[in-house]
C-alpha cells in the first residue's frame, strides 16, 4: 500500500529520533485538568476539553504534550532522558474557532541537559525539517539573552509582555515608543532595534550580534551553542532571529521556529524550558520541540489522479470463482480493483473492465 | 531523504495584497515609486489581480479588513492593513512599517453630557470588540459588549449604549450626532505587514520594499 505525504514524514522522523537514541512515549489521551490550570500560560490556546471522569475529578483531552512528558519524568539530575512522541491533542483553531485535533509529532530531552543536548535538538529540529521539504529554515533566538538586554535597558516589568509581542512582531516603531514611554535613552533603543532586525546566517550575523550583545550574561552561553553548529552542515538551514521569542516564564534559553517554503506558519517550534521545570519542581533543565502535523497537509501532493486503477462490472450472471479470480489477477499485477455491478459515478478510474462469462472486457481506458 | 523537491511550491512573484480604496491607490503609487510598477493596475476594468513578470510583483486589491487574513494565510506575502484590524484580529504577522498614512484613533465616544456611572456595568456598542474589550480590562471595568456592524453613532442615542468604541478621524460625524469623544484609546495609521513565512524566503524582496517605503515615509 502507498503511504500518504505526512505518514511517510512521520515514519521518517521516527526513525531520525530513534537514530539519535530517543525512546518513543505513549500516553493516555486524558490528562488532570488541573495541570492545565496552572500553566495556562504555557499552552498554545487556553481552551481545554474538559469533562468529569466517573471518579468525580476533573479531566481533560490533552492540548499539549511536553507538560505531561515533564509531570512524568523522574526528577534525576544527574541524568538525561531522552524522549519522543507521535500524540493527538486537541486545541481550539483560530481560524475556525472551535476545537480541532492535532497531529503533533515531537521530541523532548530532559534532565541533566548540556549544550551537546541542545545542539543535538538544534540538529534533529534542522534535520526534520529537511524531511519535510529541502527549502527549510529554523530561526534560532536566546530568551535569556533578550531578557538579559531589556534587563539592561530598565525597562519595567510590567512593560516587559508589551515589548516582547512587539519583538516577535519585528514592530521596531511600536518598539521605540514602548521605550521612550518608559525612559530607555535613544542609543539603548538602537540597540534593541538592530538585534531584532539583524537575520541572517550564524557565521554572517554572529559578529555583529557580538558588538552589542557580548557584555550580557547569556552571551557565552549563546555564542558557544551557535559557534559549535556554524560549520556544521545544518548551518546552511539556520539563521539567527532575535524575532522568534515566548514565555519568558517557562522559556529561559535557546528559542527555535521552522519555517517550510510553501507553509504560511511555524510547522516546528521549540525551545529551551527549565523555568517550567522550576515550576514543577524539578531540579534539572530541558530542552525540546514539536512539529505540528496537521499543517502538512497542504504540502500533500501524492493524491492520486484516480481512486483505484480498474473499475471490474459484473452482473448476476458471473461466476463467483472466476470474478474471484480475475480480481485476484489485476491485483497480483499492481492494481487497485473495485469490483461492483453498478459504475459509480464519482469513482475516477483508469480503466472500466467488464466481466463476461470467463473474459475480462476492457469498455473504457482513462490512463 | 525530502519529500518535496526544492522550490516545487514557489512562488517567483511578491504577492502584494492592498487596501481597495484611496489608502490603496496611496499606497499602490509608494510601491510604484519605489520601483515595483504596475502598468496593467491602472487600466479600467473589473480585475482583481494584476503582475508584472518584468518586477515581479503581483498586486490584488481585497476589502481592507481582509488584508490581515490575506498575508497570514500565505495568499499574500505582504501587504497594507489598518493598525484597527491589527489590533482587533491579531493576525500572526510580522508589522514591518507604521506607513503614516490614513491617521486616525480608536476613541471612547458619548453623548455629550454623559456622566459615566462606575457602580452600572458599561454598555459598549462597537465593531471593535477586542480592542473595547481589552481596553475596558486593563482598566478593571465590567462592561456588556454590543456588537454592531455599522452606524455605531446611533446606539447611545437610541439608548442601546452608553458609549462607542469607534475610528475617529475628523470626528465630524460625531459632531454631527451630538456626540464628542470621551477618551482615546490608540492611534492608528496603515501599516506594512509580511507574512512570517515568506519573509524568510522572499526577505531580499520584502526587505527592498521595507527599506524604499521607508525612505519615502521619513520623507513626508
Amino acid at each position: 500500500m502507498q503511504l500518504g505525504f505526512i505518514e511517510n514524514v512521520m515514519f521518517s522522523l521516527r526513525t531520525l529520533y530513534n537514530t539519535y537514541g530517543y525512546a518513543q512515549y505513549t500516553m493516555s489521551k486524558f490528562e488532570e485538568y488541573d495541570l492545565y490550570a496552572r500553566n495556562k500560560d504555557f499552552l498554545i490556546s487556553d481552551s481545554v476539553i474538559t469533562f468529569t471522569d466517573t471518579n468525580g475529578k476533573l479531566m481533560a483531552l490533552k492540548p499539549d504534550v511536553t507538560l505531561s512528558i515533564v509531570k512524568n519524568s523522574k526528577d534525576e539530575p544527574n541524568t538525561v532522558q531522552k524522549v519522543f512522541y507521535n500524540e493527538n491533542v486537541y486545541r481550539v483553531s483560530k481560524g475556525s474557532r472551535s476545537f480541532k485535533e492535532i497531529m503533533q509529532v515531537g521530541l523532548e530531552c530532559l534532565g541533566a541537559i548540556d549544550d551537546y543536548c541542545i545542539c543535538e535538538v538544534l540538529t534533529l529540529a534542522v534535520e526534520s525539517l529537511q524531511h519535510i521539504s529541502p527549502a527549510c529554515i529554523l530561526d534560532v533566538s536566546h530568551i535569556g539573552l533578550l531578557s538579559d538586554l531589556i534587563d539592561r535597558m530598565g525597562v519595567p516589568s510590567e512593560k516587559k509582555a508589551e515589548l516582547f509581542k512587539c519583538i516577535g512582531e519585528k514592530n521596531t516603531h511600536e518598539l521605540q515608543n514602548i521605550c521612550r514611554e518608559v525612559g530607555v535613552d535613544d542609543v539603548a533603543i538602537g540597540t534593541l532595534k538592530q538585534v531584532v532586525t539583524t537575520v541572517g546566517k550564524p557565521s554572517n550575523v554572529l559578529p555583529k550580534l557580538s558588538v552589542l550583545l557580548s557584555d550580557l550574561p547569556s552571551w557565552g552561553d549563546f555564542e558557544h551553542i551557535i559557534r559549535a553548529l556554524e560549520n556544521d552542515a545544518i548551518s546552511e538551514k539556520l539563521r539567527i532571529d532575535f524575532s522568534v521569542v515566548d514565555d519568558i516564564h517557562y522559556y529561559n534559553g535557546i528559542v527555535f521556529k521552522g519555517f517550510i517554503n510553501g507553509l504560511p506558519a511555524a510547522v516546528l517550534s521549540g525551545g529551551q524550558y527549565d523555568k517550567l521545570m522550576q515550576k514543577m519542581k524539578r531540579q534539572s533543565g530541558a530542552v525540546g520541540f514539536a512539529v505540528y502535523m496537521d499543517m502538512l497537509e497542504r504540502l500533500d501532493h501524492t493524491v492520486s489522479e484516480y481512486d483505484v486503477d480498474v473499475v471490474l462490472l459484473y452482473d448476476e450472471t458471473a461466476d463467483l470463482a472466476v470474478l474471484r479470480g480475475k480480481v485476484s489477477e489485476l491485483i497480483q499485477g499492481g492494481c487497485r480493483v473495485l469490483a461492483q455491478r453498478e459504475k459509480t459515478e464519482t469513482i475516477r478510474y483508469k480503466q472500466l473492465m467488464q466481466l463476461r462469462g470467463n473474459e475480462v472486457e476492457i469498455l473504457e481506458n482513462n490512463a | 531523504m525530502p519529500f518535496l523537491k526544492q522550490g516545487s511550491n514557489e512562488s517567483r512573484y511578491l504577492n502584494v495584497a492592498l487596501p481597495k480604496g484611496r489608502l490603496g491607490e496611496k499606497v499602490l503609487a509608494m510601491f510604484e515609486k519605489a520601483g515595483f510598477e504596475c502598468p496593467s493596475i491602472h487600466e479600467n476594468n473589473r480585475k482583481l489581480i494584476f503582475e508584472n513578470p518584468a518586477c515581479g510583483v503581483r498586486y490584488f486589491w481585497v476589502k481592507p479588513s481582509d488584508v490581515a487574513i490575506y498575508v497570514e494565510r500565505g495568499a499574500a506575502d505582504i501587504g497594507v492593513a489598518g493598525k484597527d484590524i491589527l489590533l482587533e484580529y491579531e493576525p500572526d504577522v510580522y508589522e514591518l512599517l507604521d506607513l503614516k498614512m490614513g491617521n486616525c484613533r480608536m476613541a471612547v465616544a458619548a453623548q455629550n453630557g454623559f456622566r459615566d456611572d462606575p457602580q452600572r456595568t458599561l454598555r459598549v456598542a462597537t465593531k471593535f470588540a477586542n480592542i473595547a474589550g481589552q481596553h475596558y480590562l486593563s482598566k478593571g471595568r465590567d462592561i456588556d459588549i454590543i456588537h454592531l456592524n455599522g452606524s455605531i453613532e446611533i446606539a447611545p442615542i437610541l439608548g442601546l449604549s452608553d458609549v462607542i468604541v469607534d475610528i475617529v478621524e475628523t470626528g465630524t460625524t460625531l459632531k454631527e450626532n451630538d456626540l464628542s469623544v470621551i477618551e482615546t484609546i490608540v492611534p492608528i495609521s496603515a501599516r506594512l505587514i509580511a507574512n512570517k513565512s515568506s519573509y524568510k524566503f522572499k526577505s531580499e524582496e520584502i526587505e527592498t520594499v521595507v527599506r524604499e517605503l521607508a525612505a519615502q515615509t521619513e520623507a513626508v
